[in-house]
């Protein structure tokens, strides 16, 4: 047995656990500074925000210490049973769980809160590794697909229904697993063309040139551009290329010469482009026989569609107060009273400290409690704020080493299951720092989820420690045998 | 193929970390942005902070149905206070200014920065000192309130009434507490809501919308001016003002009628279904529940044994006692147990049980006419007998239980009648379930005779009884009973201005009503006949196990086209003809003439100094 313990700790990734260390006390100072205030209670005493957050550290610290004495095979034995009852438990709380500020996702034990959302992300992270480490799994038969979106799926929806969208749609970051697993790379595309034309189409939906929505013409012109950018991909043929280009010139001729005469909406020419381009493919692809013209097509189709149905999905399925979040993210939207309230504070907390920051506890904008959510979701505001750009950059690159570590080690693995395990881990995090930041920074909109290791709580410090420590143990044991 | 496969898909991790590369860096592009180039924030921080100062809206006005004003608006300040600008001051001259004494002053300043007593503490953030401050106080703590720096004035408003009654209608205001805060995130700590009556139920109506006004203030905490000269302030909005169907005189004369006794009067207009009045005795003034005297008072008035602070006439539920014999005299026609012509006999009582439950003398055997005049009990027992014993209308006893119930719950017993009104009891009304479980699936007529005659397992609340003789009145129909009869600018809810229609028909009505008539000119309530007015009622008696029994009326009047109805209950009183019947006549002598009659007046006097009290209560006072 002894032998066995010392060869964990030896053989663990002493550079990850470094930078978790890291990370931990880096956040732990940010809560301090978040919550520091004149006549507070001190650092260390545990009604304080910085006080219990040093116990939950702690008790993480005993966490760590349960996993690495694991053996390594438990994980995958047991992967399915942890996601059995993590599911059981995520749809118990959402007819348990009081209501708390809308949302229906807390456990209430006493004194003790726990978000259960927080252990979903490892348990399927679990159960999607051991799927795909099945004998003859193999991820482009559709039915075996269809299980993993199955098993991704179903916490998702059911931290919907607790309310939480934030940390459902973290979910989404096993996509970047399973394109790193076979899927085809399209998906991710489409997902980001989607994320484009939605944005686009929306923030200039009712700006008007002439008689030509500008919306509409720059979303339909990028099809167009992807169109013919994936014609190209595949067939490098001049000939093609110069007919394709020859059709958008010989559109824009048209459309231009009849605009002397009577006002024309340009989208009419661009939509006369992509027609005559996909007449040309569908020529192409029966005269050639390549099933991949059929694709773009269907690609460019499925585009268009998606830019007519955009103005229902934003008017009929989403919330008032989700519609207002991405208004005021787009700049459609001035409401420096409400939902874009912590945005504008948030970037004036995070503007105002400068290249070097104001210094350790001498925030001002987060002192005076003007940001909302100061040391929780907003926690990057009092980092920006006190440690300034060459801290808060800093805080970026360890980020994105820790990631590109967890990468190369998920490479290293030699059995799928270690391997898709890791990737899952690395994309989770990678998916927080993306939606955190980028609300805190006002790129993307205000969607709740924390900023691992920074933000106060115990649940998501537990939940993200349990994540990355069960890879740590499976990696020990690669270098063991 | 296989291996070139696993090589591009071992490549595509640098896609991956091609992806989070990117994205930091554009996320540090972003920063260098905010932080460096655009200065434009960091001037905002520097110099400039946001003071966000809350305006209150004043409260809806709350008037009777003749336009009087009953309660209004007095402003009232809250002294508050920022821990972190306070400098040295003259602390004793701030201490005589407010009325304290030093050592309540040290005391406040712990309470507040005490976590424990005051989690949302922060000392950049204003906190209440005091709150409801006089206006004499006020004026002269305004003139020197430049020498504490620090502390500042919160304009308030605090209810003011016109007069001493009806304070379980209007109800009251205080402050909010931790759950309605998370309920619903219009509050923060230290606002006033409706705690009870119309305050409580027309809260959201009543209140306003709040107002903020966007300062600037510097890193000193000093305000310099509006925020873009106010473009972004908003202007609050003030409450809808109510007007009620209550007419105060009328509510202030019922409580008079009811000083030094328990119990309830309750009028409604059956052409409408608002309450004239709604008497609940013992009452209190709702002045006392207003300003910083609010929680010794409610303190006070919660240790009263008479219980003051209960609403009896919609939390109160009471046997209905003989008041329940039109109501069964209803299902019996409509199930065509009996007609207008059926007779039963009567030997001083009900003659199968052997002269149980037991009645008075009267001419036997009776119709129904009369057998309501005289309150018969025989007569409804006979009924239920044949309703529920005989198995050529229904195939079982607990069938026919519950076809009985349904008619009831139409009728408006056993449920919530929906009264805007916080706190409404909902009565009881049995089904046959609950009688199997109790006898064992084994029982008739017989077993449950009492409820014939409105007693044994058969509650109702005062308001209920009240709403059962305006749907006679109306022959078979009635309005959802409520209190507020105009908003401003708005709309009654369409449930209080929607007919409910019973399932009893409209010729049935015409038998009971003539009963109930027939009751005050020959029958049981005499004492209620009024010499210009057709009054038509029915007296119950309400069993009560812990003292004397219950008296009860209701009625209604003019016996065509009815003006009003209304139901009395006064506890401990004996039978109904003895006290609920004279304060009923006396009520509606009120309401139709405005006057009592000379000749009414010795009754008048002897109600109000009658004292009706239970003996230990008595006792102590």
């Amino acid at each position: 047995m002894s032998y066995r313990k010392a060869n964990i700790w030896k053989t663990a990734d002493w550079i990850t656990i470094l930078l978790y260390l890291v990370m931990v006390a880096a956040g732990w100072f940010s809560i301090c500074g978040a919550s520091y205030d004149y006549d507070s209670l001190g650092w260390f005493n545990p009604s304080g925000r910085p006080g219990s957050q040093l116990v939950w550290i702690s008790l993480s610290f005993v966490l760590v210490f349960i996993i690495m004495m694991l053996e390594s095979d438990f994980y995958n034995v047991f992967s399915y049973i942890i996601y059995a009852l993590i599911i059981l438990l995520l749809i118990a709380t959402i007819f348990l769980a009081p209501d708390i500020k809308g949302s229906h996702s807390w456990l209430v034990f006493g004194p003790l809160r726990l978000q259960p959302a927080e252990f979903a992300k490892f348990a399927t992270a679990l159960a999607i590794a051991k799927l795909m480490s099945s004998y003859g799994f193999n991820l482009t038969k559709s039915r075996d697909f269809l299980i993993i979106l199955a098993l991704i799926f179903l916490p998702l929806l059911c931290i919907l229904l607790q309310k939480e969208t934030g940390s459902a749609l973290v979910f989404l970051a096993f996509f970047f697993v399973l394109y790193r697993e076979g899927m085809t790379g399209y998906v991710l595309l489409t997902g980001l063309c989607a994320m484009t034309f939605f944005v686009i189409s929306t923030k200039y939906s009712d700006v008007v040139s002439g008689i030509t929505p500008l919306g509409e013409l720059i979303t339909l012109s990028i099809i167009q551009a992807m169109l013919i950018v994936l014609t190209y991909i595949k067939q490098r043929g001049s000939l093609l290329l110069n007919i394709l280009l020859g059709i958008v010139a010989a559109s824009l001729l048209i459309a231009y010469v009849v605009s002397l005469f009577i006002p024309v909406n340009f989208v009419w020419a661009v939509i006369g482009m992509i027609l005559a381009s996909s007449c040309y493919l569908i020529f192409l692809s029966i005269k050639q026989w390549v099933w991949h013209h059929l694709l773009v097509i269907l690609f460019a189709a499925l585009s268009v569609g998606f830019l007519y149905s955009v103005d229902y999905v934003f008017d009929e399925m989403l919330e008032p107060h989700q519609q207002m979040r991405i208004k005021v993210t787009l700049g459609l939207e001035d409401d420096p009273g409400g939902a874009g309230y912590n945005v504008n504070q948030s970037k004036i907390a995070i503007g105002s400290g400068g290249l070097t920051g104001k210094g350790f506890l001498n925030g001002t904008q987060t002192k005076l409690k003007y940001v909302p959510e100061q040391d929780t979701d907003f926690i990057f505001c009092t980092v920006g704020e006190e440690e300034g750009f060459l801290g808060a950059s800093a805080v970026l690159v360890l980020f994105a080493v820790f990631i590109i570590r967890l990468i190369n080690l998920a490479e290293k693995q030699k059995t799928v299951f270690a391997r898709v395990y890791g990737y899952s881990v690395a994309s989770i995090f990678f998916f927080h720092l993306l939606i955190n930041i980028g609300m805190v920074t006002g790129i993307t909109p205000v969607i709740g989820i924390p900023l691992p290791f920074f933000s106060y709580g115990g649940s998501s410090l537990w939940g993200f420690t349990i994540l990355l420590f069960i890879f740590l143990r499976l990696d020990a044991s690669r270098k063991e045998r | 193929m296989k291996t070139n496969q696993k090589y591009t898909l071992e490549s595509r991790r640098y896609i991956i970390i091609g992806a989070v590369i990117l994205s930091a860096l554009i996320f540090i592009i972003r920063l260098f942005y905010l932080q460096i180039v655009d200065g434009e924030y960091k001037q905002w921080a520097d110099s400039n902070a946001f003071l966000k100062k809350t305006l209150y809206p004043s409260r809806g006005m709350i008037y009777d149905r003749n336009g009087q004003l009953l309660v209004y608006n007095q402003p009232a300040y809250d002294v508050m206070l920022i821990m972190r600008e306070i400098q040295p001051f003259d602390t004793l001259d701030f201490c005589q200014t407010v009325g304290i004494t030093k050592a309540q002053f040290d005391k406040r300043i712990t309470d507040i920065k005490n976590r424990r007593l005051n989690p949302g503490y922060s000392s950049y953030v204003p906190q209440v000192f005091m709150n409801q401050l006089s206006a004499q106080d006020y004026g002269v703590l305004q003139e020197k309130l430049y020498k504490f720096p620090g502390f500042y004035i919160q304009n308030r408003t605090l209810r003011e009434y016109e007069y001493a009654n009806a304070a379980h209608l209007l109800g009251n205001i205080g402050e909010v507490n931790k759950q309605d805060i998370e309920r619903d995130n219009y509050y923060v700590q230290s606002d006033y809501s409706g705690r009870s009556g119309v305050e409580r139920s027309y809260e959201n109506v009543l209140r306003g919308e709040k107002g903020v006004e966007i300062l600037l203030r510097d890193a000193h905490g000093r305000t310099q001016g509006k925020y873009e000269d106010g473009r972004h302030d908003v202007n609050p909005v003030s409450g809808k003002n109510l007007t009620l169907s209550v007419d105060i005189d009328l509510q202030a004369y019922g409580e008079m009628l009811m000083q030094n006794k328990i119990g309830s009067i309750v009028m409604i207009e059956p052409s409408t279904g608002e309450i004239l009045c709604m008497v609940s005795a013992p009452s209190f003034n709702p002045g006392m529940l207003v300003g910083r005297q609010r929680g010794r008072n409610h303190a006070l008035l919660e240790k009263d044994p008479l219980n003051p602070l209960f609403d009896r006439t919609l939390m109160g539920i009471y046997p209905p006692g003989s008041t329940f014999k039109p109501a069964m005299g209803l299902v019996y026609l409509q199930e065509g147990v009996i007609s207008e012509d059926t007779y039963y006999s009567c030997s001083y009582g009900y003659p199968v049980l052997g002269g149980k439950p037991a009645c008075h003398g009267h001419a036997s055997p009776l119709s129904l006419i009369p057998a309501i005049s005289t309150s018969c009990n025989s007569y409804f027992c006979w009924g239920l007998r044949d309703m529920l014993d005989s198995r050529r209308r229904y195939s079982s006893v607990q069938e026919g239980l519950d076809i009985w119930k349904d008619h009831l719950v139409s009728m408006g017993y056993g449920y919530r009648l929906g009264v805007d009104l916080p706190g409404e009891k909902a009565g009881y009304i049995p089904n046959s379930k609950t009688y199997d479980k109790i006898y064992n699936g084994r029982w008739s007529s017989s077993t449950i005779i009492s409820v014939a005659i409105g007693q044994g397992e058969i509650l109702a609340t005062p308001l209920q009884i009240c709403n059962i003789s305006a749907e006679i009145a109306n022959r078979g129909y009635f309005y959802t009973p409520h209190i507020v009869s105009r908003i401003q600018d708005n709309d009654l809810d369409t449930m209080y201005t929607n007919r409910r229609y019973t399932t009893v028909e409209r010729s049935h009505y015409e038998s009971i009503a003539a009963g109930m008539r027939s009751a005050v000119t020959s029958g049981t309530c005499r004492g209620a006949a009024l010499p210009d007015i057709a009054v038509c009622g029915k007296t119950g008696t309400a069993e009560n196990p812990h003292g004397k029994d219950h008296s009860l009326f209701m009625g209604f009047a003019p016996y065509e086209q009815p003006k009003a109805a209304i139901a009395v209950l006064v506890e401990n009183a004996g039978f109904g003809a003895t006290y609920a019947v004279p304060i009923a006549k006396l009520m509606l002598q009120k309401y139709f003439s405005g006057e009592i009659a000379p000749e009414n007046k010795y009754l008048e006097e002897r109600i109000v100094n009658t004292v009706l009290l239970p003996k230990n209560v008595l006792n102590v006072l």
